[in-house]
């Protein structure tokens, strides 16, 4: 996996088998950050669908492609969170292939991008610099973005 | 171990239609034996297709996206598609694929054949 300092990281195998295993470690590693419960459910249900996607359109349901997964600890404007990172050896694909869809355009893999959008912030995807496969990152903090009080006032 | 794998349909007859009855989690493994039960019972062109869902207590967006071309199909044809006895868990999937106004929910398969 590439740089990064991760409080904790795992490496599977790309075999849908492996995926409980994968949320229950993260989930736990997650809780000891101390997330609550909400927390922790999206942020498996964000986990199970990047790796589903990686699976099924990354590698074409290989099952013996490397996935990496670390969860670091961090804080943004004074909010306590996790920043969760995969890692993959798949195609580098044009990054605006990777978008949600219009929900009344649902085909496969584009409702997992919304899901995911919808329930962890500041989700991005990029090129690995090594030049094969994407990262994909995300955050999930305890509490939601506070909205200023001059944004309110418009 | 947990089984994630094993999705178990079942149909019922209804007076203008057809019950589907699942049982197990719908994920991306099991959600293309759902996508064929679904669409062996469209092509019998059901005036009212129910998905009861108070068996399945997980559902990726595989799953979801499996239903939602049920619910498009219906509609183009001018049929009905209503889904009963959500679990929180899959409910809450809906909810935030925002998807649940998009479909009629019921609380249970009583409420379906009247919805």
């Amino acid at each position: 996996m590439d740089h990064q300092n991760f409080d904790f990281q795992i490496t599977l195998k790309s075999q849908p088998t492996f995926l409980p295993a994968a949320r229950e470690a993260i989930q736990a590693a997650a809780k000891n950050i101390g997330l609550d419960d909400k927390a922790c459910g999206h942020i498996i249900l964000a986990l199970t669908e990047a790796m589903i996607n990686i699976i099924k359109h990354g590698y074409s349901n290989q099952p013996d492609r490397p996935i990496w997964i670390g969860l670091q600890q961090v804080e943004k404007n004074g909010r306590k969170g996790v920043r969760i990172i995969l890692e993959d050896e798949c195609p580098q694909i044009d990054l605006e292939k990777i978008r949600s869809r219009p929900l009344d355009e649902i085909r496969p893999g584009g409702l997992g991008v919304h899901i995911i959008k919808e329930i962890m912030e500041d989700v991005s995807y990029a090129h690995r610099e090594c030049g094969k496969g994407l990262r994909l990152t995300m955050y999930k903090f305890v509490n939601a973005p506070a909205e200023s009080p001059t944004a309110a006032a418009g | 171990m947990a089984s994630t794998d094993t999705l178990v349909c079942q149909t019922q007859t209804l007076a203008d239609g057809w019950l589907l009855i699942l049982q197990g989690d719908v994920n991306f493994t099991s959600s293309p034996k759902l996508r064929v039960s679904i669409l062996e019972l469209i092509n019998h062109k059901p005036d009212r297709l129910v998905i009861d869902l108070a068996g399945v207590p997980y559902m990726d967006s595989s799953g979801v996206a499996t239903i939602v071309e049920a619910l498009q199909l219906q509609r183009r044809a001018n049929r009905k598609l209503v889904l009963s006895a959500l679990q929180p868990k899959v409910m809450g999937i809906f909810e935030i694929a925002r998807l649940h106004t998009m479909f009629n929910i019921v609380p249970d398969t009583q409420a379906a054949l009247l919805a």
